[in-house]
């Protein structure tokens, strides 16, 4: 008596032992690898423009440098006023002259400026996360109400940074769907390989009364498990690399760029890439292989 | 088993096969000859469903097989046996895979092939050769492996292209009476050959001779040697 088990052994006999796509296996390890980094880098670099955006881009400060304290108080006024209207500013609120004196405190003593030095008046204002990139929107429609308001616009270097590092998360999410799609090239060549190697075989199979679905999920099941283990070991490349890289950038201590400390679901996200590939090798090679069987008699 | 005015083509060229029409009785037992290069083998594609005819119709089981749906052929191969002429017995797999194939195609459970297999290689005298592969057997054991295979999953027809092109007179005489035991056991036979002698060792046996595509007995009456002029 034997185990239900060695039935599919048996199946699997059906085609010569050992592996069945030739290079295809390292080509998807090099692909792996360089998706795992992508991947890696892309999530990264989109958490870390995250934390950016929200940790600087929202804020903004308005200065009103205007001698005349009558007139910078009505300006400073008609800016809260104007400011408090825009939909893109969640607060804006004065700084009080008191901490300003306290936060000049420590460049010019306690005792401060004194009368005849003119402070300007602050508005610290919070954006909305639309708001974020329009700064010069903002500055514009104060310009109208209060000229001597000066905008201190972190969106201004900011927007840039952030829109730099988002652009290259989507080359990163790019560069990995560009190599999701040369995984699948990659397995349909090594399926028509296996296929023209195996053609007799396979002639023999269907004439023994083989149906395309059995002979398919010989050649779909050796595919998957090489695609497995080139993703496994590519996979296993790149996070060596990314911890190492990671370990990097933290002692350089580069925070504004979040890599090295990825979020849990990112790391999760990456660790499923070969089960992914895996899928989509088994996929790939079914659909070829069923089309090619198709063409057979 | 019907053929209509079958006719086959391969590619641009004169058909090789031309007006092909014959009906074959269930249990009967069936001689195909005619020179080499005269289509049996052909013929015999057709028959087991590894070709299609150009034009015509053929008939099996009842039924028009001749456009059946590519999904619809493995039903009906798995009820033809075949020993192809050049065998195609698979290298990689030892004679005991070999011989279950068919067992395995057709969803067999693991445990209920082996005894099959084992009475099927003793039948065939390779009892001792279970775990060799054919690469390493005589050409007329392979040919036995590629008998065992074909029989294994008792089909309803036996189709045997040449079976006995590569043994010696004495393993051909065993061979056929192998082939006539099966018969008895109400398997129907289509054997080609151009072995003359052969042909007068069943004696219930017809006959049927192609020459250059065309079939000159249609009936099968005939037999070898003919019963009188
Ligand atoms: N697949 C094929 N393609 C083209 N011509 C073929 C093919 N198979 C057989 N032929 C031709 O058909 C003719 C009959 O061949 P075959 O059926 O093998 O004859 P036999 O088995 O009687 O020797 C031959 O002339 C052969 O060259
Ligand atoms: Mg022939």
């Amino acid at each position: 008596m034997k185990l239900p088990a060695s039935a599919t052994a048996a199946d699997r006999r059906l085609l010569p032992e050992g592996r069945l796509a030739g290079p295809m296996p390292w080509v998807i390890a090099i692909m792996m690898f360089l998706t795992a980094l992508a991947g890696a880098a892309g999530l990264g670099i989109g958490a870390a423009a995250v934390e950016l955006r929200q940790g600087l881009g929202e804020r903004l400060t308005v200065q009103i440098v205007e001698a005349n304290p009558d007139t910078r108080n009505a300006q400073a006024r008609a800016a809260l006023r104007t400011l408090s209207k825009l939909p893109e500013v969640k607060l804006a609120t004065r700084v009080g002259d008191a901490e300003i004196t306290r936060m000049l405190a420590p460049w010019f003593g306690a005792g401060g400026l004194g009368e005849d030095v003119p402070i300007p008046a602050l508005i610290d204002v919070s954006l909305t996360p639309e708001g974020i990139d329009h700064g010069d929107m903002i500055a514009g429609a104060l310009a109208r109400v209060a000229p001597a308001a000066h905008v201190d616009n972190t969106s201004e270097w900011l927007g840039p940074l952030a829109r730099l590092m988002h652009g290259l998360a989507l080359l990163a999410a790019g560069i990995v769907l560009l190599m999701m799609g040369a995984t699948a090239a990659a397995v349909v060549l090594a399926a028509r390989g296996a296929l023209n190697t195996h053609r007799a075989t396979i002639d023999t199979l269907h004439l023994l009364g083989a149906t395309d679905v059995q002979v398919a999920r010989l050649f779909q099941r050796r595919i998957a498990l090489d695609a497995l283990f080139g993703g496994g070991i590519g996979f296993l490349a790149g996070i060596l690399v990314i911890l190492l890289l990671g370990a990097e950038i933290s002692r350089v201590g580069s925070a504004l760029l979040g890599v090295g400390h990825l979020p849990p679901a990112a790391w999760l996200l990456i660790a499923i890439l070969p089960f992914l590939a895996m899928a989509l090798a088994t996929v790939t090679a079914r659909i070829t292989v069923v089309n090619a069987l198709r063409q057979m008699l | 088993m019907q053929f209509e005015e079958v006719g086959l083509r391969y590619g641009a060229d004169a058909e090789t096969l031309v007006d092909v029409s014959f009906t074959l009785e269930e249990g009967g037992f069936y001689f195909l000859t005619g020179p080499s290069g005269a289509g049996k083998t052909s013929l015999l594609k057709m028959l087991y469903l590894a070709q299609r005819p150009t034009r015509g119709k053929i008939s099996m089981f009842g039924q028009e097989v001749t456009g059946l749906a590519r999904d619809r052929l493995p039903g009906f191969r798995r009820r033809i046996g075949v020993v192809f002429q050049d065998f195609r017995l698979l290298s990689h797999l030892t004679v005991f895979d070999n011989i279950a194939l068919p067992l395995r195609v057709a969803g067999v459970e693991e445990h209920d092939l082996q005894a099959p297999v084992r009475e099927m290689l003793a039948w065939v005298g390779l009892a001792q050769r279970a775990e060799a592969r054919p690469a390493t057997l005589s050409g007329g054991e392979q040919q036995r492996v590629a008998i065992a295979r074909a029989v294994i999953a008792r089909p309803e027809i036996l189709v045997a292209d040449e079976p006995t092109g590569n043994v010696d007179p004495e393993m051909a005489a065993r061979l056929l009476h192998l082939f006539d035991a099966l018969n008895k056991l109400g398997t129907t036979l289509v054997v080609a050959t151009h072995d003359l002698h052969l042909l007068s060792r069943v004696s219930r046996a017809q006959m049927m001779r192609l020459d250059r595509g065309r079939l000159s007995d249609p009936t099968g009456s005939l037999r070898y040697p003919p019963r009188s002029a």
